[in-house]
């Protein structure tokens, strides 16, 4: 804070003749607009989840509005079963996500990184489901999975499994099935923040292991994965949080469903207070998801040692 | 495209100093079959659900043929008159187009102002901004449609506008930063002492080096707000004033799904985007390699 406190770059003579449009307030008019917009939409929607979430508030049965100090996170603990199986299914679909999307996407980086015919091409066609938005996704993968005219029939056709499978109305098959979805969007994000690093790799390195007779693991092992760290431990953690956010997805191709089997926590939320109107409720839940984004952001960092010790 | 060529200089100059053999190239190791297996195989899965949307939205209805044959533009012309998806196209173009702007304009004079000064509250707004990225959008939809209400914003393309540009700001502003950084700011008081003002140097001299990592940040604050689906839900609910994706949603809800126009309505929603792509993609890797350095 002492530092920040001193005021403005070193004065560089130029500057104090020409330009006069007081260096003082000019940062904070920058800012300014950028500021407003997020204290209006941002910080004051965050105030008031916490405020309600300590209250009881139903637009619909406003007769029971009111202080509610902590029986909503009380209840949300102990009375409330598709909360807890909410909280399990968003670490599932969480980890699960991410850790093959990290596994593909790092694969996919290093062989697209390499120099063969066709590169261009081959980088283009694999990066392009990044491009495609959770609701055109669905749209995809519900033609794909369709129980009459889906991948399914021509499956059967060829004499595996049987005609008119959905499997996304299955209970069964529900989870891979959205999975896969997702995955075929989510790992070109890996591959793309991936391969932009990998450009930075100096090349020496590579040539002083080589002449040290390195084999290729060795030069993976101590040369690309380190030098990856950083990258792989950020674009985990900002996926992490992105698919226990994201709703997109799963709100359209599974709606949650088949009996509340793929609600994420953030759906179990969206859920409450769209149709149950149920404001204060969701508010507490949402709370606690802004609880588990923090510890878990925090204990990630803290373990990965980002950006090495400083 | 760059890195293609960057390696090249480097390395001739080296080769002829050094005995030959010792020196083979990194990539001369990996067997080609290493590198098309699984290319191939990863393709097939990445272009297989796009050959299928193709199908479905170019074949006849009630078909199951493995090719579009015979080709048929009936779920296109269904989608775009029947199912006003003609509407919803303009409804989305304006969202992606306004927020594309907005954020491009805040976001550079925010990241102009972290890059160049050194203020009281930089620290803290630079947590704000890191935090913000944590809040999720999707759980603040109930105070976000209170606040809109509130505005009478309801129903208004402005308030999807201004909730996309709203949550695209932090990731924005710390890129945009980072690429100003870049540029070294002896350009800029070159410029000054030369006779410009500050914004007359930053036009001339520092946004021209930008371009790169403003088309990034800009295409990328677009394709976000074509695609995003929640906040266009919740806020617009009349039907004339519904983006692509809420249409999309309301055909896959429907109660005997139309496959055909659902193919159709879905390569309607992603033909701007590969568009976007097809135009940026060189400037994309640069863009955000240029930006990772700093960040």
């Amino acid at each position: 804070m002492a530092q920040a406190a001193a005021v403005a770059d070193p004065p560089a003579p130029p500057r104090r003749r020409r330009v006069s449009a007081t260096p003082r307030r000019l940062p904070y008019l920058l800012i300014a607009p950028a500021a407003l917009l997020m204290l209006g939409f941002i910080a004051y929607p965050v105030l008031s989840v916490f405020y309600y979430s300590l209250r009881d508030y139903n637009p619909t049965k406003p007769w029971r509005n009111g202080w509610a100090g902590l029986d909503n996170f009380v209840h949300a603990f102990t009375q409330d079963p598709q909360f807890r199986d909410s909280l399990v299914f968003s670490a599932q679909w969480v980890v699960v996500e991410v850790g093959l999307q990290l596994v593909f996407g790092l694969a996919l980086a290093l062989i697209v990184n390499q120099t063969f015919v066709g590169r261009a091409l081959g980088r283009a066609l694999v990066f392009s489901p990044w491009a495609v938005s959770g609701v055109l996704t669905s749209v995809i993968w519900v033609l794909l999975y369709n129980s009459q005219t889906g991948i399914t029939r021509y499956l059967a056709d060829l004499g595996v499994g049987s005609y008119g499978t959905s499997w996304l109305s299955d209970t069964s098959t529900v989870f891979p099935a959205a999975v896969v979805a997702d995955l075929w969007r989510g790992v070109p994000f890996f591959a793309i923040l991936i391969l932009a690093d990998l450009q930075s790799v100096s090349k020496d390195l590579y040539e002083a292991a080589e002449v040290d007779g390195a084999s290729r693991l060795q030069k993976f092992r101590h040369i690309t994965l380190p030098h990856l760290k950083d990258a792989i431990v950020l674009s985990t953690l900002l996926r992490a949080v992105w698919e226990f956010n994201n709703v997109d997805l799963l709100y359209t191709l599974t709606g949650g469903g088949p009996a509340g089997e793929t609600t994420t926590l953030p759906l179990y939320v969206a859920n409450t207070s769209v149709d149950a109107h149920d404001f204060g409720y969701a508010s507490a839940l949402t709370t606690v998801a802004f609880v588990i984004l923090l510890f878990c952001s925090i204990v990630y960092l803290r373990l990965s040692k980002f950006g090495g010790e400083k | 495209m760059i890195t293609e060529i960057a390696p090249a200089p480097g390395r001739a100059a080296a080769e002829p100093a050094r005995p030959r053999g010792r020196r083979r190239r990194a990539w001369d190791q990996v067997p080609r079959w290493q590198i098309y297996l699984p290319l191939s195989l990863y393709l097939l899965f990445t272009l297989i659900p796009f050959y299928w949307i193709l199908l479905f939205a170019l074949r006849p209805a009630g078909s199951t043929s493995l090719v579009p044959w015979p080709l048929t533009f009936e779920h296109f012309e269904k989608v775009w008159i029947d199912r006003s998806f003609g509407v919803y196209f303009r409804n989305s173009v304006l969202v992606g187009v306004s927020t594309l702007v907005l954020t491009t304009l805040v976001a550079l004079a925010g990241g102009y102002a972290l890059a160049r000064f050194d203020f009281r509250a930089k620290r803290g707004f630079m947590l704000a901004l890191l935090c913000s990225q944590f809040v999720p959008g999707a759980l603040l939809l109930v105070p976000l449609f209170q606040i809109f209400a509130s505005l009478k914003m309801i129903n208004s393309l402005g308030s999807v506008i201004i909730a996309e540009t709203v949550f695209q700001l932090p990731l924005s502003m710390i890129l945009i930063s980072g690429f100003i950084r870049n540029v070294p700011p002896s350009l800029e008081e070159a410029a000054w002492v030369d006779g410009c003002g500050r914004l007359a140097a930053f036009r001339i001299v520092v946004l021209p080096l930008l371009r790169p990592g403003l088309v990034a940040v800009g295409s990328f604050a677009f394709v976000h707000a074509w695609n995003h689906f929640l906040f266009a839900l919740m806020f617009l609910s009349e039907q004339g004033k519904q983006t692509i994706p809420v249409g999309l949603n309301t055909l896959m809800s429907a109660d005997s799904v139309d496959l055909g126009a659902l193919a159709a309505g879905g390569i309607v929603a992603a033909v701007p985007v590969v568009i976007v792509f097809a135009f940026i993609q060189k400037w994309l890797i640069t863009g955000f390699s240029a930006g990772a350095v700093k960040g």
